[in-house]
């Protein structure tokens, strides 16, 4: 009797209970991204602005004739800011083949014949992004925060700033999940990862484009709710307390973040199913 | 000789676990659209456990029937039962205890296969120790062992239909939907591929339903056959019992005007359809031992010449064409 049959024999171990799949998917996912040497490299680029901001805090702590480099409320809204740029890198890189590549190679009937709602193959993408999305934004933002405390030595800053906790919270998950819905929902809209990498892009380029254009033909910048990112600046500013520069309610701003991310979720649900209908 | 392990280390096989044996699915006035287009049109039946064929020409309703069982389609009326589970109130259930291999050439974009099949047992539920061991024993079942650590994206077209297989089984489920699963395969490879089933199904006691517009493939894997025909089911049954139902089959070839004397018999009743070169197939119901007699003297009144008459087995083309009508 061989000691271990290779063929095929029943199953008689545990199973974990329904609704798990999509932790399988985000390990799974994520693991095949962190071991890409260009991934790696973007990263290191993308924790570069906090080396220099953590090297900043430090001099200013550490040496009174450097104290105008001490940070202030602005300083957070600032970084997060610059980290916009590598979101949009990082979103371009981990997001635009995350359905698309599955749609090239049948993948979704695959994934919705396992025990898998459409919702949870969506977590489970969307976890993906947002996991790789927060260690660029409100991880290195808190980490200065607590950086700052450290080299201070003590909590005085973040206790006259404590709305900076709330403030790079809400702001950070503005800003991820917006990216990674709205990447996300382009990517089940497409076969090529690619395409849907230059449509993310054009859509960054052009709304800002004709938000720029109108604002230089009228004077006024009310039509920033035209560019998700403007709108997301504007927001930006409302949340850290600083004058909103743009003319655009905060309202209407925070209006066309939410409709962007609720589109995208729709377009979402509608296109990732188990079977295509083409009528 | 002493033992290479102690006792201890040896693994007993896994007492069997009960596989469902009711029937596997209930269809109950199943009717599906796709815009306009009626795909299934009150589809009623019922499939018992087994290995069941579900047979039709292409654009039948297989594949729409089997998306439909899975879920992916919602149907406009009638309602579904799969392994004693309504599909509408219980999809994820149902999911976890089947497995799926579609017509389509599909995977997971990026892996090799083991991690593909490995991957597909944790979204089945599996631990991660237990999806590796068993993506390695079905690679290794379904003949892909040396093949395991490649990339499936240069697999050839026969090793992705075997690659598909193998992530539909991975989880051991109890009933298996196999879509056209000897599609694009050399003579070879799919007599293996057709092996592979009939062992599933007679073997290791897996339920499964097989959709195919090869009568063949159905003949070999199944004992129970369902046929598709624009949407509705033309007939079901058990295949021994449908192919030797109500008449005799005769292979017949004459000397003259084929395509006259055809007339000539279906003008009197039987079903005919031609099969290779010139010998047609005549079926007659509730045939007697006289019906040979009738053939010969329906022959000599057209003045046509019988070379070739003689009893032939039934065969599910004979159940499949009758059903289908064309005969």
């Amino acid at each position: 009797m061989p000691i271990h049959d290779q063929g095929y024999q029943r199953y008689i171990g545990r199973r974990s209970a329904i609704g798990q799949g999509w932790k399988v998917m985000t390990r799974a996912g994520v693991m095949s991204v962190i071991t890409k040497r260009q991934f790696i490299g973007l990263m290191l680029f993308a924790w570069a602005p906090f080396v220099v901001r953590a090297v900043q805090i430090y001099v200013s702590a550490t040496f009174e004739q450097a104290s105008f480099l001490a940070p202030k409320g602005e300083t957070f809204r600032e970084f997060l800011d610059q980290q916009g740029a590598f979101v949009f890198f990082v979103t371009i890189y981990v997001g635009a083949g995350l359905i698309a590549n599955d749609r090239r190679a049948n993948a979704l009937q695959l994934y919705l014949s396992k025990p898998m709602t459409s919702a949870e193959y969506i977590a489970g993408k969307l976890a993906i992004l947002f996991l790789f999305l927060v260690s660029v934004t409100f991880l290195p933002a808190m980490m200065l925060l607590l950086t700052q405390a450290m080299f201070a030595g003590s909590l005085t800053f973040i206790r006259n700033n404590l709305y900076l906790l709330p403030a790079i919270t809400l702001f950070a998950l503005a800003q991820v999940l917006l990216a990674s819905t709205t990447m996300l929902a382009l990517s089940s809209m497409s076969k090529s990862s690619r395409f849907v990498a230059v449509m993310y892009a054009g859509l960054f380029f052009f709304t800002t484009a004709l938000f720029n254009a109108l604002r230089g033909i009228t004077g006024k910048s009310s039509f920033a709710w035209l560019s998700p990112s403007a709108s997301l600046e504007q927001l930006g500013d409302v949340i850290f307390r600083l004058t909103p520069r743009y003319q655009l309610s905060p309202a209407l701003a925070g209006l066309t973040v939410v409709i962007l991310i609720a589109g995208s979720v729709w377009i979402l649900l509608r296109r990732v199913r188990g079977v295509e209908i083409v009528t | 000789m002493p033992d290479i392990l102690p006792a201890t280390h040896v693994q007993e096989p896994p007492p069997p676990a009960e596989r469902f044996s009711g029937p596997v699915v209930l269809a109950d006035h199943l009717t599906v659209r796709y815009g306009k287009n009626r795909a299934l049109n009150d589809v009623s039946a019922v499939f018992p456990s087994g290995a069941v064929g579900l047979l039709g020409p292409n654009g039948a309703g297989k594949s729409t029937l089997l998306k439909s069982l899975l879920g992916f389609l919602v149907p406009e009326k009638g309602s579904m039962k799969v392994l004693g589970m309504d599909v509408a109130t219980s999809p994820l259930e149902i999911r976890e205890r089947i497995g799926y291999m579609p017509e389509s050439d599909s995977h997971i974009p990026g892996m090799n296969a083991v991690s593909f099949v490995a991957y597909c047992g944790q979204l089945c539920g599996l631990p991660t120790a237990d999806a590796m061991q068993r993506a390695h024993e079905v690679l290794y079942y379904v003949g892909l062992g040396e093949a395991r650590y490649r990339n499936i994206e240069t697999y050839s077209t026969g090793m992705k239909q075997r690659i598909k297989l193998a992530q539909a089984i991975v989880h051991d489920p109890d009933l298996l939907f196999l879509d056209e699963p000897t599609n694009g395969m050399d003579p070879k490879g799919r007599d293996e591929m057709l092996e592979l089933i009939h062992d599933l199904a007679h073997h290791k006691n897996v339920n499964l339903i097989l959709s195919s517009h090869l009568l063949p493939d159905v003949e070999f894997t199944c004992d129970h056959v369902v046929v598709m025909d624009k949407g509705t089911i033309a007939t079901y049954g058990p295949i021994a019992a449908l192919k030797g139902s109500t008449g005799r089959v005769y292979e017949l070839r004459i000397k003259g005007d084929q395509a006259r004397f055809i007339d000539v018999l279906k003008a009197a009743g039987y079903e005919v359809h031609d099969s290779d070169e010139d010998v047609m197939r005549v079926f007659v119901p509730g045939a007697t031992d006289d019906s040979t007699k009738v053939l010969f003297a329906l022959a000599a009144r057209e003045k046509l010449q019988v070379r070739h008459l003689r009893p032939s087995i039934p065969t599910l083309e004979d159940v499949f064409a009758r059903a289908v009508g064309e005969v």
